[in-house]
């Protein structure tokens, strides 16, 4: 009888934990590390190296917030998802962060919180050197191998319709499956987001036979997202982007970082939290962004360095270019 | 009888402990119901079906009924519910066909048979189906050509290059005539109309034009003919020892008759050969890469372990069948046709339901191919994009279990029918 009542009272306490929600720093603080969901190794962006050291993009945003948070951007543990089974992880709290070259779009919005872009992207094709297409226009009929469950498909049959093209369409669930067919011949054009076709092409056995073709199809702004139900974390990850975008607007590097520490200037001076307390309005330290800067950089650093120039995708800043600079990557002001 | 506190009672204690495990779990599902609805409102996601008669907005590489983008996710899951299906008889199919003959040859008197086919046996049942699946599609790709080097099929090659061999036989005094007769065959036959690539095997489709109704309409009547045939044929047989011919004749039934309307009726049936145009061939039907690597994989693998239950079965019939069939002179063929094989079944047909239905869950590897079957299209994609988890997952287990209940239950009939009946 008292074993009856005690696993019953063990059954109660469990069923009635619920769930927790508007407690994620404080959860990430006592776990000493973040929780980041990356994709299952795409160049430039999320890519393990044979040592399972993770590189790129959304890695190095995954790293700025945890940079901010412990002042270590080493405390970031990674989670590879595949494009079908992304948003479940992040629905029931197994990740903190989706940093996994996600699009920003309204059905998705009403499921959770989009922090930012931090790549303009859009989709794009790819095809061999040999078929001798030089546009989009031309590809009647063709095959077209696409990864499952991702906007990618969608906006292939708006771009065959609104054009009166037919076409045959293969989809695969991961990303690797999809390359290999359209390497064996079994479609005549790879579609995905441009920043992908680049990285995608660099598996591929002959990179040079393939080419990307100009047309540009839908709008893909990618960026990290968090769960709905804790405005806080929405803040904090959200103010990390615009600080890595203001750093860069400002000229703090984490070259000229310490430099910039001895400097006069009002608007450096509250970035870096010499004057006012911004950082702590987000939970975090004043220091905030002098943290986010050395450990990791600011926005134009970490794009050079995952898929700019100083890269093996030779990606040009195009659309990312800051807003002084002709782009559009605007932030708000930190005061 | 002594008298006993109700609550010492056995019958009642154990009463009251059930009451309380039932009333725990109706708990539980209650709990469950209002923490999923608390949470789905939380996020914002409506618990209905009415995403079903939302735009789906993606296509499909097969579909046996007519699909486009514009069309709803209900007809979705139909276009993936009959892809399903097609890629589990077939596999069903061909796995027992192959299973028994596998599972036969194991136990053939030929050593090299019997070790071969141990061979295939102890190969397939040991690797995973999808490494399987996947070594198929891929060995199935590598070897094709591309669309614009497809290998065609038919007769014309060989005749123009018979025709070629009478040209170059003309120095030595044959007449030109012949060449030119066989390039004018080969011009009458026409280009070939099956092609093979690594995009699908490619042949004509059938237009049914006026008047095919007949020609449908005798093909069932010669099937239903045949079945009361076999009928009369059999009971001709149990009273008066005379066999009947009812292969030879069910052949010319069911050739004959629909040959005959279609005469009659003009030659309803034409063929839209396929042309290739661009990229791909249009026109025609096509069996995609995917689904012939997934039913090879599907099949092959299963037949592995029908094999074995065949096996099990012909062990399990008593050797003395066997010894009094052969000394009534029967050859090993008949024996195993007639004698062996029906006892066997009743060992073979409960395992074999089992194999059955494992096929069909295996089929929802199909995604790894790109092959749009339930799970691929509904689960996956249709899943991702309306973010309806848990009642399509509730769809998709309930059709599961709906098609393998259905197998089960025929399979049991058919088990009832070939029992020992006990007298």
């Amino acid at each position: 009888m008292k074993r009856v009542i005690s696993v019953l009272g063990l059954v109660l306490a469990v069923a009635w934990s619920g769930q927790a929600d508007a407690q994620t720093l404080k959860t990430v603080r006592d776990r000493g590390a973040l929780l980041c969901g990356v994709s299952q190794g795409l160049p430039g962006f999320s890519n393990p190296d044979d040592k399972g050291n993770w590189t790129g993009l959304d890695v190095d945003f995954c790293r700025a917030v945890a940079a901010a948070i412990f002042n270590d951007p080493s405390k970031v543990k990674f989670t590879p998802l595949s494009a079908k089974d992304r948003f479940e992880p992040l629905k029931s709290s197994e990740i903190d962060i989706l940093s996994r070259n996600t699009t920003w779009t309204s059905s998705r919005d009403a499921l959770f919180n989009f922090v930012g872009v931090t790549y303009y992207d859009g989709q794009g094709f790819m095809v061999r050197k040999g078929l001798k297409v030089n546009s989009a226009l031309e590809l009647n009929g063709a095959s077209v191998c696409t990864q499952t469950g991702t906007t990618t498909e969608l906006n292939l049959a708006d771009y065959f319709r609104a054009n009166n093209m037919k076409y045959e369409v293969v989809a695969f669930g991961t990303a690797d499956e999809t390359v290999k067919a359209y390497e064996t011949g079994r479609c005549d054009v790879f579609t995905t987001d441009v920043s992908q076709l680049y990285a995608e092409k660099l598996k591929l056995t002959n990179p040079s036979d393939h080419v990307i073709l100009p047309e540009v199809i839908s709008k893909e702004p990618l960026g990290p997202l968090v769960r709905h139900g804790d405005d806080q974390w929405f803040d904090l990850v959200k103010w990390v982007l615009f600080a890595m975008l203001n750093a860069e607007e400002l000229g703090v590097s984490s070259k000229t970082l310490d430099a910039a520490m001895k400097t006069k200037q009002p608007e450096i001076r509250r970035l870096l939290g010499l004057e006012g307390s911004h950082g702590e309005q987000f939970g975090l330290t004043r220091d905030w962004v002098v943290r986010i800067v050395r450990h990791v950089g600011n926005y134009g650093e970490i794009f050079e360095r995952n898929v700019g120039a100083s890269s093996k995708l030779g990606i040009s800043r195009g659309l990312n270019r800051l807003w002084t600079k002709g782009g559009i990557q605007y932030a708000p002001p930190i005061r | 009888m002594t008298k006993v506190a109700f609550y010492n009672s056995p019958k009642v204690r154990s009463a009251i402990y059930q009451l309380a495990v039932v009333a725990t779990i109706i708990w539980f599902g209650v709990e469950f119901a209002i923490n999923a609805k608390a949470n789905l409102d939380a996020q914002g996601v409506r618990f209905g079906f009415r995403f079903l008669d939302d735009p789906a907005g993606f296509g499909i590489s097969q579909s046996l009924i007519a699909y486009s983008e514009q069309d709803t996710y209900r007809r979705v899951f139909y276009v993936g519910l009959l892809n399903t299906l097609l890629v589990s008889v077939l596999g069903i199919v061909f796995a027992t066909i192959l299973g028994f003959a596998i599972g036969l040859a194991r136990l053939s008197p030929n050593w090299l048979l019997a070790r071969l086919a141990g061979g295939y046996v102890e190969l397939v049942r040991n690797l995973p189906l999808l490494f399987q699946i996947l070594f198929w599609y891929l060995a199935v790709l590598i070897a094709l050509p591309g669309p614009r080097q497809s290998i065609g099929l038919g007769v014309q090659p060989f005749l123009l290059a018979a025709a070629d061999g009478f040209s170059w036989l003309e120095r030595y005094g044959v007449p030109a005539a012949i060449a030119q007769s066989w390039r004018g065959l080969a011009d009458w036959v026409g280009p070939p109309a099956i092609y093979l690539n690594n995009r699908g095997l490619i042949m004509p489709r059938a237009l049914f034009g006026e008047g095919s109704g007949l020609v449908a309409a005798m093909l069932a009547l010669a099937v239903v003919l045949t079945i009361g045939l076999r009928f009369w044929a059999r009971r001709r047989q149990d009273a008066t020892g005379r066999q009947f011919p009812i292969f030879l004749t069910a052949l010319a039934l069911v050739v004959g008759l629909p040959a005959a309307a279609f005469l009659v009726a003009g030659t309803p049936v034409s063929f839209e050969a396929p042309v290739l145009r661009g990229f791909n061939f249009v026109g025609g039907t096509r069996v995609l890469p995917e689904f012939t690597a997934l039913l090879l994989a599907l099949s092959t693998y299963t037949a592995a372990f029908i094999a074995e239950v065949v096996r099990a079965g012909v062990l399990a019939v008593p050797k003395g069948q066997t010894e009094a069939a052969m000394a009534l002179g029967l050859r090993r063929g008949k024996v195993l046709r007639l004698i062996v094989v029906p006892q066997a079944l009743r060992v073979i047909i409960p395992p074999l339901t089992n194999q059955y239905l494992n096929l069909i869950k295996n089929s929802s590897l199909a995604v790894a191919v790109g092959y749009p079957d339930l799970v691929a299209v509904f689960a996956g994609t249709t899943l991702n994009q309306t973010h309806q988890a848990i009642e399509i997952i509730a769809i998709t287990m309930a059709v599961y279990l709906l098609i393998s209940l259905a197998t089960s239950l025929a399979m049991n009939i058919y088990n009832a029918r070939t029992r020992l009946t006990e007298r």
